[in-house]
């Protein structure tokens, strides 16, 4: 089995976000960057695969030079190996699902497990776009998975609103990890010691020919209007759940 | 024909959510007379009133057997053949979980761009769509242009209002082509979780419990107070994670995003993961003891006492307030 899995680096979600000086991108300084917490489910998962049915584990993450961080972090979880696709600039979602295609490419797999979305711009797309540019089935969101060698086939449980939807498939295949697929686990002392002599191949974003013309561009970016000074009521239970109930009757006009 | 939109819908036995009325009363907005629907399944074309009403000028049902069941393979590679044949220049899906599933596998093979989740979309001087979206959990809007010859969008459910027009949907017929191998990735089964709970993601009023609930058994106060309102019910993710409530109740940036009314917090604090969540909400009702608590800055009412004293009584507050209208 060998399964690549692919990992952006984001500001920790507790980060605040300010817009940059551009009017459209975010001010860069002082955010904690982190692994996009769903990318964490579908490494342990492949891990866990890896556990069951032997093979390969394989981390792709395409940035600028401090991705090199969070792919050194997924090799102390016990990946095997990573590949940083290097480059500076920003790409939109097919971009970057055409550059971590071209590894997949080179790399070949049986399987992809991407987060099912990326919380910065939770676009909840290049899962699915790779698995376009690679011709092979996806599912998203997947909450279980089950693999059959012999059959070459999976079996994946996904979410819905109110409702778990069975897929079943032939893989090579991309599957996208939603929470509550794993626990994700926390690296090992010897395992941040041997992380340090696996290998990250670095790859020229330049060298994966893909298109430089994004097809999405972001031209503002604004922070959300603040909201009103609260009307906070305090005292007597009953009084102020009479006086909630009233605005929000009389002067909200919701109920 | 060049200038119309495709608005790709699920229905259910001629039922269609909320958010496809949203969708297709934005595309009418946008593009007045140019709106086509898209269902899929057996007895799709029954819907056909009820999007015709909503501002669909033509439908095409694919009513065929082979998509009474979701393929996500299948499904992209029609509503592909379905765009070459009515030359659509945008395609709108809803963002719920199937059209997130959807939308990005017609966009790559369409080599169009998407922009996911959208909160707003006009029309620029050039007749172009243009989209507003939240980013990094709705703590930023994204003002968003897609330069592809077609664009696609997914829509973010209980934002849009919706407007009944008088029109009836003409039926299309779209031939489409698809073999079995189009099918690779096929839904075999839907579990429905028992429940006739409205969703939270298209609830109007959303009650939801945090850690200062103290125990499972306490979410009874909530269930009755949701009752009265008729609201769905809600949770932080550390309650869901200590298994008081099930996972579908997670609220927040790495659970659901929701934008009902009016959003009752009770008993949480208003973590930054959590304000994620509800910031699209139009109301945001505190219950806290700590009048520190950051859901105060977030809120437009807030309580400050002891929840077990003041959700009873907002309960018997709304229940007389129901009694008089
Ligand atoms: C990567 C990441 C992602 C996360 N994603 C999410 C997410 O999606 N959603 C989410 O919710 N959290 C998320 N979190 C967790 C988040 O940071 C907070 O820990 C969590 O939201 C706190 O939940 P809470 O408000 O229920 O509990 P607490 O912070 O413990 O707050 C409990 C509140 O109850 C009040 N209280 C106690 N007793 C009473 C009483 N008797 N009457 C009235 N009030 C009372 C207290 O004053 C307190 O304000 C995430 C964290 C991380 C690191
Ligand atoms: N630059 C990137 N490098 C590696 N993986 C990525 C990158 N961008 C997105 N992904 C993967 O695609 C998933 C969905 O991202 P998105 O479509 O941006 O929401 C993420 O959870 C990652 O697994």
């Amino acid at each position: 089995m060998k399964i690549l899995v692919m990992v952006k680096q984001v500001p920790d979600t507790a980060t605040r976000i300010r817009v940059g000086g551009d009017g459209a991108s975010i001010a860069s300084d002082g955010i904690k960057w982190v692994i996009n917490p769903y990318d964490e489910f579908a490494i342990e998962e492949a891990l866990q695969i890896r556990e069951r049915l032997h093979g390969e584990v394989v981390v792709v993450s395409v940035g600028p030079q401090r991705v090199e961080e969070a792919i050194r972090q997924t090799l102390a979880m016990g990946v095997d190996r990573g590949v940083h696709v290097k480059t500076d600039v920003a790409l939109d979602s097919y971009q970057a699902a055409a550059a971590l295609a071209a590894v997949a490419r080179q790399e070949t797999f049986d399987l992809i497990l991407t987060g099912k979305q990326a919380v910065d711009d939770d676009a909840a797309q290049v899962g699915p776009l790779m698995s376009v540019l690679l011709e092979v089935p996806q599912v998203t969101v997947v909450l279980k998975l089950s693999i059959n060698p012999d059959t070459q086939r999976l079996i994946a449980e996904r979410e819905l609103e109110g409702a778990i939807e069975v897929v079943e498939l032939p893989y090579p295949a991309v599957i996208t990890a939603q929470r509550g697929l794993n626990e994700p686990r926390y690296p090992t002392l010897p395992n941040i010691m041997k992380a340090k002599k696996k290998e990250i191949r670095v790859e020229l974003l330049e060298s994966l020919g893909i298109d430089v013309v994004p097809k999405v561009r972001i031209t503002a970016l604004t922070e959300p209007p603040a909201r009103p000074v609260a009307k906070i009521l305090t005292g007597d239970p009953l009084e102020a759940a009479e006086q909630l109930v009233n605005l929000l009757h009389h002067e909200a006009k919701v109920l | 024909m060049g200038e119309q939109i495709l608005v790709v819908l699920q229905q259910e036995a001629g039922k269609v959510r909320h958010v496809a009325l949203e969708a297709l009363s934005l595309a009418q907005h946008l593009r007045p007379g140019q709106v086509t629907a898209l269902t899929f399944g057996p007895g799709s074309e029954s819907a056909r009133d009820v999007l015709g009403r909503y501002g669909a000028d033509r439908l095409v049902s694919l009513n065929h057997e082979m998509f009474a069941s979701y393929s996500s393979d299948g499904f992209a590679e029609a509503v592909r053949q379905v765009e070459n044949m009515v030359e659509a220049s945008a395609i709108i899906f809803p963002a719920t979980a199937w059209g997130k599933d959807l939308a990005p596998r017609v966009a790559g093979l369409l080599e169009a761009g998407l922009a996911s989740d959208c909160t707003e979309i006009t029309s620029d001087a050039d007749g172009r769509l243009v989209a507003i979206r939240p980013v990094y959990a709705g703590k930023a809007f994204a003002t968003v242009h897609i330069d592809s010859p077609v664009q696609t969008f997914s829509i973010r459910p209980n934002i849009q209002s919706v407007k009944e027009t008088n029109r009836s949907a003409e039926p299309l017929s779209c031939p489409i082509e698809l073999s079995a191998e189009s099918f690779q990735s096929k839904v075999v089964e839907v579990r429905t979780q028992a429940t006739d709970a409205v969703e939270l993601t298209e609830a109007e009023i959303i009650v939801s419990g945090g850690r200062g609930m103290k125990g499972p058994e306490n979410f009874k106060l909530l269930d009755d107070l949701a009752q009265a309102l008729g609201a769905a019910v809600g949770s932080s993710r550390p309650v869901a994670d200590e298994g008081w409530v099930p996972h579908s109740y997670h609220i927040g940036q790495t659970g659901k995003v929701v934008s009902p009314n009016v959003y009752f917090a009770v008993g949480i604090s208003g973590a930054i993961q959590h304000l994620a969540g509800i910031s699209g909400s139009k109301y945001i009702v505190a219950i806290n003891s700590d009048s520190e608590a950051p859901i105060f800055k977030a809120a437009n009412y807030g309580i400050v006492g002891n929840l077990f004293d003041v959700v009873p009584s907002v309960t018997k507050a709304v229940l007389a307030l129901k009694a008089e209208q």
